[in-house]
């Protein structure tokens, strides 16, 4: 948590500075009325939002007639759900078996060093959040990992900070 | 019919699948694009992105002119491109160099490509190059049939569900249509899960139609107009053309009310999964679907009873519906005929790990498993080390010993080695992999994907691992082995859904077949395959180390030193135990 909570508030998207009701009722309206509407709906606010905010879930306990607790029950059940915001990039490591058995393992361990994060954590400075995923499904080319949208294959892991530094350069343009 | 290729051009294919796109497909594609441009050649060939073919690790392009033959390039590079358009479409040669040659042939020569059929051939967001083909021309045929008839047809096919439990397709169908209900809904399992399987995805982006045509025929079955997607989010592009797909088919009256001006209407709503594997269990698949947590409930009532909102409904996979075609046009004798005793049909597998050729591959039932690495996997890809292992079914499966390779993959024979048919991951091991470990891995991932609801999976999976994670360590004792036996089948017998009834596999199998690896970790303090951390000194082994100095570049510590003709040195000091050196050595020379 600790790392999480420096993050949001480095980035100032803290529990303080949630997002505002009025962006969120006009999503929430378009899916009132529908069978199963709820999952999607939760969907579609971490889409706007990267994450779901603490006022998304107050307005759709409100209008959808569901209780918090029913719907922080679905956020934490979906990995993919976030109830805090995200860093700058996304580090996807596959721990699917054939990057496990290539090394993928050593690849996770190795950025969770350098990044000073666990599964699941953003850095400090919200540059990154690191994540593990069950198969990217590039098995041939394992061990796979993934910076936004940017695929790399047979990673070694010499060569994790050229392209963490790679992110970091962009940034800084 | 499409105006495009009414024309005489001629037609290249480039593989633009989640896999050809990860090793650079769509830059070669937009670059084949703009070359033609620029040579104001555009209406003369047509670039059509396709699906995946299977074999991985390449972009392939394939070149069709108007006349003259196919040629296939395989590894094509951007910086490829100008070659190719140079060479062999303005000047009629084809490029030798990159053209496919025997790496190729080798994979696809023992293939059967039923389910794939289309996948690698066919624009997936061009609903007339599916139409060209056949697409559709089933569920006409199924249209003027009577619903029971076909049904009778699947069963006599001998399609088994292919998302890992093989329940007959047709006697489900059947359940599904002699339940009592005012709407019906028929679900497509989209959710696929298994690290380690991608067939699934495979067909959703490169043949989504073929998909949507068994799902159709299925609700004409059972009497469904309604139809589910099911689909991980992970899939963003199987999401995408799905969507294409059943916006085309709806614009085409393929979907809707009326098909094929008959009073038969049918249509289909994709539903994102949020990531939980176990909503693949088609209990809490539906809980999902409704809106909730994807937890499974207790069967009966079955989900032909009892499904979607209490209604009747029939779930089946991805690969299953894909099948369903098929049978309707070339007929269940056709069908039956392929495959095993028990097993009909071909199985489409993803064929991952230390093998030279990894991707997918389908061929028939009863295909031994030794078949599969020595044809389209073209052998082990290391060849000084020891094949070791094949790991079947995923996190539900099993690892299966080099001494039986010669089982033949069908349902009744799989299931007696311990192991499962799965989903269809299926990924070979050498002896640098350590079976203890893998057997560790699967129990992470099921305790983590477990879904809470009943104790043996929720308790006694987790202590499963804590015993493991103390064999892995070196703290084991020989009673561990008993107590992980011993939990195994009481987790089996009595874990609420098929996740945790499974789930104990990996460790039964690895124990039955992989024993004297446990008792290695446990009395000699040892792992042979050098991959438990704890159990390794990190030491240059002199009468196994070939001086190449592989371990000296890969360290990022900078604990090892080496110079040509010299033994690889670690210092104790700086290294951090991250196994880097291990992993690139394929002479097991660190110990």
């Amino acid at each position: 948590m600790t790392n999480a909570t420096n993050a949001m508030t480095k980035t100032g998207a803290g529990t303080g500075q949630d997002v505002d009701r009025s962006e969120v009722e006009p999503i929430v309206a378009a899916f009132q009325g529908r069978q199963g509407a709820i999952i999607p709906l939760l969907q579609e606010i971490q889409r706007r939002f990267g994450y779901v905010p603490k006022t998304a879930v107050d307005v759709i306990s409100e209008k959808m007639g569901v209780y918090p607790v029913e719907l922080y029950g679905i956020l934490t059940f979906y990995a993919q759900f976030y109830l805090e915001p995200r860093g700058k990039h996304t580090i996807k490591v596959c721990q699917g078996t054939a990057c496990y058995i290539m090394g993928g393992k050593l690849l996770l361990d190795q950025l969770e060093e350098d990044l000073q994060v666990h599964d699941g954590e953003t850095t400090e400075d919200g540059q990154f959040t690191l994540e593990t995923v069950a198969c990217l499904g590039c098995c041939g080319m394992a061990p796979v990992m993934m910076v936004d949208g940017d695929f790399y294959g047979s990673v070694k892991t010499n060569i994790l900070d050229s392209i963490l530094e790679h992110y970091r350069e962009q940034d800084k343009q | 019919m499409n105006d495009r290729r009414e024309t005489a051009a001629g037609r290249i294919m480039v593989c633009t699948g989640t896999s050809g796109i990860s090793s650079g497909a769509e830059q070669v594609a937009a670059g084949l694009e703009r070359e033609l441009d620029s040579r104001n050649l555009r209406d003369a060939w047509h670039v059509v992105r396709t699906g995946d073919r299977g074999l991985f690790q390449d972009v392939l392009v394939d070149v069709i002119p108007p006349e003259g033959e196919r040629v296939t390039y395989v590894k094509v590079k951007p910086k490829d491109v100008g070659t190719i358009v140079e060479e062999h479409l303005v000047g009629g040669q084809p490029v030798k160099r990159l053209a496919a040659g025997k790496r190729y042939d080798d994979f696809f020569a023992t293939q059967q490509r039923i389910v794939l059929t289309n996948c690698g051939e066919i624009d997936p967001e061009d609903i007339d190059e599916y139409l060209d083909r056949g697409g559709y021309d089933a569920l006409k045929q199924v249209l003027a049939m009577d619903p029971d008839a076909l049904i009778d047809e699947v069963e006599k096919a001998g399609l088994r569900g292919r998302g890992g439990a093989g329940f007959p397709t047709g006697t489900k169908w059947r359940f599904a249509r002699k339940a009592q209900g005012v709407s019906k809904y028929i679900i497509c399992n989209a959710d696929e899960g298994d690290p380690g399987a991608f067939m699934d995805r495979s067909v959703l982006e490169g043949d989504p139609h073929a998909v949507l045509e068994g799902m159709a025929i299925g609700a004409y079955a059972i009497g469904a107009k309604q139809g589910f997607i099911y689909c991980r989010a992970e899939y963003p592009l199987a999401l995408k053309r799905l969507d294409i797909a059943i916006a085309q088919a709806k614009e085409r009256g393929l979907l809707g009310e009326g098909i094929f001006g008959t009073d038969f209407s049918f249509d289909v709503s994709v539903v994102q999964g949020a990531g939980a594997f176990v909503c693949g269990e088609e209990t809490a698949l539906m809980s999902s679907i409704e809106g909730h947590r994807g937890i499974p409930r207790p069967r009966p009532p079955f989900p032909a009873q009892s499904g979607l909102w209490g209604n009747p409904t029939n779930i089946n996979n991805v690969e299953t519906f894909a099948n369903v075609r098929h049978i309707v046009l070339r007929g269940a004798d056709w069908y039956a005929a392929i495959g095993t005793e028990s097993s009909k049909g071909t199985k489409v597998f993803a064929l991952a790990g230390k093998v030279k050729n990894t991707g997918l591959v389908e061929v028939p039932m009863g295909t031994t498993i030794r078949q599969l690495v020595e044809g389209p996997g073209r052998g082990m890809a290391v060849k000084r080390l020891k094949p070791k292992a094949v790991q079947i079914g995923g996190p539900s499966g099993g690892c299966l010993p080099e001494t039986i390779w010669d089982t033949p993959i069908d349902y009744a024979s799989l299931s007696e080695t311990g192991a499962i048919m799965g989903s269809g991951g299926i990924i070979f091991m050498d002896e640098k992999s350590c079976m203890v470990d893998v057997a560790r891995y699967f129990l992470e991932f099921t305790v983590k994907e477990s879904c809470g609801k009943c104790v043996p999976c929720r308790v006694g999976l987790k202590r499963m691992l804590e015993a493991i994670n103390e064999i892995a360590r070196g703290e084991g004792t020989l009673a561990h082995l008993d107590f992980l036996e011993d939990m195994a089948h009481t987790i089996q017998q009595t874990a609420l859904c098929g996740l945790g009834q499974t789930a104990p596999n990996p460790v039964l199998t690895t124990l039955r077949y992989f024993r004297e690896e446990y008792e290695a970790h446990i009395v000699d303090k040892k792992c042979p395959a050098h991959v438990c951390t704890d159990l390794i000194e990190f030491v240059v082994d002199e009468e196994k180390c070939t001086k190449c100095g592989l371990c000296f570049k890969a360290c990022p510590a900078g604990a090892i030193t080496w110079q040509k003709g010299e033994f690889a040195k670690i210092d104790q000091e700086k290294c951090t135990k991250c196994r880097s050196c291990i992993n690139v050595c394929d002479f097991m020379a660190i110990r």
